[in-house]
């Protein structure tokens, strides 16, 4: 599969996201600059953690209006597949993607650990493949990644189970301790109605390999994989004995 | 003429800066203060002989749109001579 990797000024995981996919997965992925407007016939997007434009003005608002973003809105609308990591999401909710917004810390503290994730449903290319029992133990690394919706977004993030990933403790505990920046029901990722397209602020692309002191990451991008491997197999033609 | 634009985070949204601020200004003795609110300010300066009608809307959209996060924030915009 290709993969294009989204590169913005001070985009700074876009190399993690595009060694994951080719030594890790041996998928082919490319860097996309942000003034390209043609994704080079990608299967998938990643939009990559970092601190496009330097996160003035809001992490992710100018991103959102680079040319590139236009390719990616229309991609997503197409059906394609976009995840977003850490940066990512911000620049995926700040461009309407995703519902929702992305905050200051509580802590106003930069955290960067490993975290505890709970995969609330497997229904999404990008959970399919953890094991529901499976508690993800994977890094974070930012300031911002508080994230907030109000009450009728939240309530139907919910009904549409869009949220996809948690934050919780070693057993799996959903609590206020194991919640790293405040995010509100403790969020720590989410899909759109149509569940092509998801974000979420730990770095799965970080965790894919034991030698990193984590491989968690691994099933949400297998999960992804096995999704456009079967949107890639045109439906298998009827035998014409049988179809006559 | 520019155009002033104050930009503060809605009363729902977590506001941990405005917090921080405000326990610091009690703890340095300064009493009454019953919220602080950190948000930006930003000044832009309109070339000469703008119409100010039209600067106020283009300037209004591009407050929704993208100077502002409406989901987190409000906004008020300023024309002044």
């Amino acid at each position: 599969m290709r993969f294009a990797v989204i590169q913005f000024p001070a985009s700074n995981c876009d190399q993690d996201a595009v060694h994951a996919l080719r030594h890790c997965f041996a998928q082919d992925a490319d860097l996309v600059w942000h003034k390209d407007t043609d994704l080079r016939g990608a299967d998938a997007v990643i939009v990559p953690g970092g601190f496009s434009y330097g996160d003035y003005l809001r992490c992710g608002a100018i991103a959102r209006f680079s040319p590139v973003m236009a390719a990616v809105q229309r991609f997503a609308a197409e059906g394609g597949h976009v995840l977003g990591i850490c940066n990512g999401f911000q620049v995926l909710c700040e461009s309407g993607l995703l519902p929702g917004a992305l905050i200051r810390n509580r802590s106003l503290q930069f955290r960067c650990e490993h975290i505890h994730l709970r995969t609330v449903t497997p229904n999404s290319p990008f959970t399919r493949a953890t094991p529901a029992e499976r508690i993800l133990r994977i890094p974070i690394a930012h300031g911002e990644g508080c994230f907030f919706a109000d009450e009728p977004t939240l309530a139907r993030l919910r009904a549409n189970n869009q949220v996809l990933w948690e934050y919780c403790d070693a057993q799996g505990r959903v609590t206020d301790d194991a919640n790293p920046n405040g995010s509100i029901q403790n969020i720590a990722g989410i899909c759109n109605e149509t569940r092509n397209v998801a974000g979420l602020m730990p770095h799965p692309e970080r965790a894919c390999e034991a030698i990193l002191g984590s491989d968690h990451g691994r099933s949400i991008f297998e999960g992804l994989l096995a999704t456009l491997r079967e949107r890639a197999v045109p439906a298998a033609p009827v035998p014409a004995a049988i179809a006559a | 003429m520019k155009a002033k634009i104050i930009i503060t985070p809605k009363k729902a949204v977590l506001d941990p800066q405005g917090k921080t601020v405000q326990n610091a200004l009690e703890h340095m003795g300064y009493s009454g203060i019953q919220g602080v609110h950190v948000g930006k300010y930003l000044e832009i300066d309109l070339a000469p002989g703008s119409d100010r009608e039209a600067a106020r809307k283009a300037l209004d959209e591009a407050s929704h749109r993208f100077l502002s996060n409406p989901i987190i924030e409000d906004y008020r915009l300023e024309i002044v001579d």
